[in-house]
């Protein structure tokens, strides 16, 4: 997919997104826009118990309907293994347990059956008629339910789930303030706005795949794997992306047969989940249930932190929420003991949900250190002060760049923090209790080594990465680093990714793309630009800087409600975010991330909560009707400003991601401001009105 | 299976309909026009936005046999012979999506709510947009530009 | 979706005709709650009858009553000046629920026969005594917080959805009813039946019959009045709990009052006994409450439900707040 530009830009300026016109003309080409000659549409049909096994599939109904071409099921599939894990190679399974090989069910929603057709109304009607009989056993489903195996897993990703250092059980004995509180977070889910889809074709023994996917070298691998081919004759193509906060990161069955249906067939089939398909098969943030108790010195400094995380965990997939990750690192404190359980229950399995693990975590961290600033009768800004850290107390390396303390002095000025009632219950307007509320937000910097190509093209220098745009900006980053290292005006650069053909590129996950991918480009541009060649190319990644400093984003969370408490409701007057991520290669296009972020935050604390029926296992809020994602009216005044301060450090462009950053710290924020309105601490999200009445 | 003729964006298609198609459907996969896009399926996202006789509507929860005598608009219909309607431009000046994928059914209902004419001050528009969800968040962009669009259309 | 025929009548006459001739028949207008519920897999009709050519979707209004044809679309029945005069807590109720898009296209008869949003009644894999006699309720001991505490029975807890029914029901609208036997008028208040031992028969409509057309006769309490809708996030949200409120005043007496609920009810509920606790009063937070025990004392909680009683009576007294303040 090529793009174009046709204004003057350089990094640092707020360029206009360059897919920009593409997508507002209705363009823009994803994955389910493929619309191939003679494709093929399938549809699946989803299990009705959470745990048990099939005991038979009846399509003699659904064969009935015109245009049937064939229906699978785990009795007439090709034999398949999943891949085993290799991270390195982006192999990665969205799940353990590999639907439609085996008569065994392991959660609701599980893929039973595939019906291909001429036409989706033929499938779709054909799926609703397909007759699946089960021998149920009795699911555990409910977080609560003492059967469910508890597990401690190790580490996640490289770093460990149970640490501890000092002597926390002395240091909170003696503590002379403690806080002692379990707050909670439900299950979450993504919902992009785009459904996974897949478009698969094969032709000479080579697949071909369009996929919404967030790792489009990875889906490759993971493809090339299960059908035994060499990842050359696999592509993956993945231009446009609507939306992933990590739902589309990993590699998923119904990419695998789409592309079975196609083999099979002979020509291309396009498969689209469902939106209700998405609640079972597409991942979701795993509920938490935290307990978090602090000790502290009545001058406010921290003595002991212990965050213990429960996490429900599923049968059918590996990924866990690790809730207590950034306890060990956000503030001074010698004494840090952090554990996680995971409780195996019959339920879907999660995924990376935007900044996994920091989201559920500051939420119980930062609310625990509004309540310690009001046991202690600090301001809640200054009692962070106090505890800020230029060095991680983690891993004992200098921060490369740690600028919270004034992300936060610059945020109470902005937002007028001295004009916070310093008690709750002060201040009304007309219906309403009024509350302001501030907590931190923390991500990680992380950074892949990454390839990029540049080329010639008449006029034109065409930028190459397996990379990936999910609404992030990077197809406009890349074009305005491209600009600036060749030297040239933006209009002369078109940018190509979402191609696993093109040089690689990490996930667009952990917030690392921009940091992988920007030096990559710059790199080959210069390459380019100096040897006077037609093409160059360069790979590059981290040095051994990572072994000597801590790469962290800081920021902080202003929020001020507006509290109905006779009725419940609670409304966002206006919120700020003030953000230190080094660099800032697109203020226009960051400015966004933010506001999305801070957004997809308010959904968090004021109305997602996604429920299973403990007897099933279903999901009961399998809709955008019952699953509550913020709505225009939801969203008032967002205001978002960057303290920028390059990381050098970090890699030659300066910059540290932005995408995950922006939703930590806004739900405490929230429940942080709901208190000084209210005086009533709220831990358990999200705050609905039963919980203010 | 019956020969229909649609009409959209000003141009007639002939496309072979069954009754249980819908709008949404029919223009994606028979009429060819992919701009309009499938969030949910049942009403509940937006993102299926078309008008119909300049009226905003669900594709989605809409029979495309039921409209063979309308006119209908889609996103590829609001600009004019490669030039940007003003609602795409102030879309891109004001950075009012990120994915992309709810773009079309936002731009296509702030088109419709420009024709009716009852949204002014920013929390009439939040409300009257509330029919398209967003989740990259881009709500606050998305006010700017249709606000700009709307005092423009003197409103 | 099943696959169906699709018939279009050009008049009132050819579509009764038409539902008597095909079995299982039924009548499509804006399609927001058929196409839904065909698409959960709840119904599969093979005919559908295309009634929007049907001459029935002019509003009328005159100092007597205001008459709505069962196919004016909602938009346009809530953006009618007279109607926002006349009978302001309907408007309200129309602008309140769905969204701007499913508005233009929903009806003012497909509104009155929305289907409940209950999760298991959705769900053809769940047990609903309202699809099935007989077969359970997954909501009982499932998830209920959106369900009633009002006409519920051991049968069926499914709150009615419609906004616009509750501003109706509080309204004294009628039903004009057409069928084989000719014309009849239902007081919606008796329309719509509670689930009792059948939560399957929802309302009075016989086989073969069709809404023609909703009349609400002038009366008081109308014109100062506004529906009041609770709910978790700001829009595009069935309602936690609604009220529709409307008071006549006497200088400082309230002469007549008009008091219905939504969201806590089985049907779209009337409180005649919370309005008789009105008349005569002179208003004030305290005497709002006690109208507002009134409405709710026969409600039956349930475990996550329960809260809603309280919010019930807390969006009653505002509701009334509101009207009495003035706009």
């Amino acid at each position: 997919m090529t793009t174009t530009l046709t204004r003057g830009a350089a990094t640092g300026t707020p360029v206009d997104r360059i897919d920009g016109r593409l997508k507002v003309s209705g363009a823009a080409q994803y994955a389910a826009d493929t619309n191939l000659q003679h494709a093929a549409y399938a549809v699946f049909v989803t299990s009705t118990i959470a745990r048990g096994k099939i005991r038979a599939v009846d399509t003699a109904e659904a064969q009935q309907i015109g245009g049937i071409l064939r229906i699978y099921t785990h009795e007439n599939t090709p034999r398949l293994t999943q891949p085993p894990p290799e991270f390195e190679k982006g192999i990665v399974p969205h799940q353990i347990v590999f639907p439609l090989q085996s008569p065994d069910v392991v959660h609701y929603g599980q893929q039973v059956a595939l019906v291909v057709a001429e036409t989706f109304e033929a499938a779709r009607a054909a799926a609703a008629r397909v007759r699946v009989t089960y021998d149920a056993e009795a699911p555990v489903v409910d977080f609560d339910d003492g059967r469910a195996e508890r597990s401690k897993p190790d580490e996640f990703f490289g770093s460990p789930m149970q640490s501890s250092r000092g002597n926390v059980d002395r240091e909170l004995a003696k503590a002379p303030v403690r806080i002692d509180n379990i707050y909670t977070t439900p299950t979450q889910f993504h919902n992009p706005i785009e459904p996974h889809a897949t478009v698969a074709q094969w032709q000479d023994g080579k697949l071909r795949v369009h996929e919404p996917s967030q790792w489009v070298i990875g889906l490759r691998n993971y493809l090339a794997a299960i059908f035994k081919l060499q990842p050359d004759d696999v592509h993956v193509l993945s231009p446009f992306i609507g939306g992933g906060f990590g739902c589309k990161g990993f590699s998923f069955p119904h990419t695998v047969y789409a592309a079975v249906a196609a083999r099979d067939l002979a020509r291309p089939v396009k498969l689209v989940l469902t939106r209700a398909q998405l609640f079972a098969d597409a991942g979701n943030r795993s509920r938490t249930e935290q307990r978090l108790r602090i000790g502290a010195n009545r001058d406010g400094k921290l003595a002991a932190i212990d965050h213990a995380t429960s996490m429900a965990g599923s049968a059918a997939g590996w990924f866990v929420e690790p809730a207590g990750m950034t306890t060990g690192m956000l503030y001074a404190c010698a004494n840090v003991r952090i554990s996680h359980e995971a409780r195996k229950l019959n339920t879907p399995a999660s995924t990376a949900m935007r900044a996994p693990g920091e989201t559920p975590g500051t939420f119980a961290l930062e609310s625990a250190m509004d309540e310690l600033a009001t046991e202690l009768g600090i301001d809640p800004i200054e009692l962070r002060i106090k505890n800020d850290a230029q060095v991680d107390p983690e891993s004992n390396q200098p921060f490369s760049g740690r600028h919270l303390v004034e992300c936060l002095r610059r945020g109470a000025e902005r937002f007028g923090w001295k004009d916070r009632p310093d008690k709750p219950r002060q201040r009304r307007s007309g219906n309403d209790l009024v509350g302001y509320g501030v907590a931190t937000a923390t991500y990680p910097g992380m950074r892949a080594p990454t390839g990029a190509r540049v080329r010639i093209d008449g006029d034109k220098y065409v930028v190459e990465v397996a990379t990936h745009d999910l609404g992030t900006g990077m197809y406009t980053i890349m074009a305005q680093v491209a600009a600036d290292a060749l030297q040239v005006p933006i209009s002369r650069i078109e940018c190509r990714i979402g191609d696993s053909t093109l040089p690689q590129a990490p996930v667009a996950g952990g917030s690392m793309s921009t940091a992988s991918v920007m030096p990559a480009v710059q790199a080959a541009c210069v390459k380019l630009r100096e040897s006077g060649a037609a093409v160059a190319e360069a790979s590059v990644g981290p040095g051994d800087e990572s072994d000597r400093y801590s790469f962290h984003s800081f920021g902080a969370q202003f929020v001020e409600v507006h509290v109905d408490e006779a009725l419940g409701r609670v409304r966002i007057a206006r919120a700020l975010g003030v953000f230190d991520c080094g660099k800032v290669l697109n203020p226009k296009t960051a400015r966004s991330q933010m506001l999305g972020g801070i957004t997809m935050g308010i959904g968090m604390a004021l109305m997602e909560e996604g429920i299973y029926d403990a007897r099933t296992g279903r999901v009961v809020t399998d809709n955008l009707a019952d699953y509550r994602i913020p709505v225009h009216a939801d969203v008032g005044e967002i205001e978002v400003l960057f303290v920028e301060h390059p990381d050098y450090v970090f890699n030659p462009l300066g910059a540290r991601g932005m995408g995950e950053i922006s939703i930590t710290g806004v739900a405490a924020a929230i429940a942080n401001a709901v208190y000084n309105a209210t005086g009533k601490r709220i831990r358990d999200l999200p705050i609905t009105p039963e919980k203010l009445l | 299976m019956a020969k229909s003729e649609l009409k959209v964006n000003g141009a007639k298609y002939d496309v072979e309909l069954e009754p249980n198609v819908t709008l949404l459907d029919a223009l994606r996969e028979r009429v060819g026009l992919t701009g309009t896009k499938k969030g949910c399926d049942f009403g509940q996202c937006g993102a299926c936005t078309v008008l119909v006789n300049g009226r905003r509507i669900l594709s989605c929860m809409a029979l495309a046999m039921m409209h063979v005598k309308d006119e209908i608009t889609t996103i590829e219909g609001v600009g004019k012979n490669g030039t940007l309607h003003p609602i795409q431009t102030a879309f891109i000046e004001h950075d009012a999506f990120q994915c992309g994928y709810c773009t079309a059914g936002q731009i296509v209902s702030a088109v419709g709510l420009i024709n009716e004419g009852h949204a002014v001050t920013d929390d009439e528009i939040r409300e009257a947009m509330s029919g398209n969800l967003c989740r990259c968040g881009a709500y606050v962009n998305i006010l700017a530009a249709v606000r700009q669009e709307v005092r423009r259309a003197g409103i | 979706m099943q696959a169906f025929e699709l018939l279009q009548p050009a008049d009132t006459h050819e579509a009764l005709e038409m539902l008597a001739r095909y079995k299982d028949a039924a009548f499509i207008a804006g399609g927001t709650t058929l196409l839904d519920i065909m698409k959960c897999g709840l119904a599969a009709p093979p005919t559908l009858i295309d009634i929007t050519a049907l001459p029935l979707a002019s509003i009328e209004a005159d100092h007597n009553r205001v008459r709505i044809g069962a196919l004016a679309r909602n938009s346009d029945i809530a953006y009618d000046a007279r109607v926002q005069k006349q009978l302001p807590m309907l408007a309200q109720a129309f602008l309140a629920g769905a969204s701007p898009q499913l508005r233009n296209m929903a009806t003012m008869g497909g509104n009155l026969l929305q289907r409940t949003r209950c999760t298991y009644f959705r769900d053809p894999a769940a047990a609903c005594n309202k699809r099935a006699g007989g077969a359970g309720c997954d909501a009982f001991e499932g998830f209920h917080r959106m369900h009633a505490l009002l006409g519920t029975s051991d049968a069926c807890i499914a709150t009615h959805a419609s906004d616009a029914a509750v501003a109706l029901v509080a309204l004294d609208a009628v039903v004009e009813i057409e069928g084989p036997a000719g014309k009849r008028r239902v007081p919606l208040e008796h329309f719509y039946r509670t689930p009792g031992e059948t939560p399957s028969i929802e309302n009075d409509l016989a086989a073969g019959e069709l809404i023609a057309a909703v009349e609400i006769p002038h009366a008081p309490a109308q014109r100062h009045s506004t529906y009041l809708k609770v709910r978790d996030r700001a829009s595009y949200e069935f309602a936690l709990t609604s009220a529709a409120a409307g008071l006549e005043f006497e200088g400082e007496i309230i002469t007549s009052a008009r008091l219905a609920l939504g969201g806590v009810a089985t049907i779209p509920w009337r409180s005649r006994d919370a309005e008789e606790a009105l008349v005569g009063k002179a208003p004030d937070e305290d005497v709002f409450r006690q109208a507002a025990e009134i409405a709710l004392s026969g409600a039956v909680p349930r475990r996550d439900n329960a809260f809603k009683v309280e919010l019930a009576k807390r969006t009653i007294v505002r509701a009334l707040q509101i009207v009495e303040r003035g706009p």
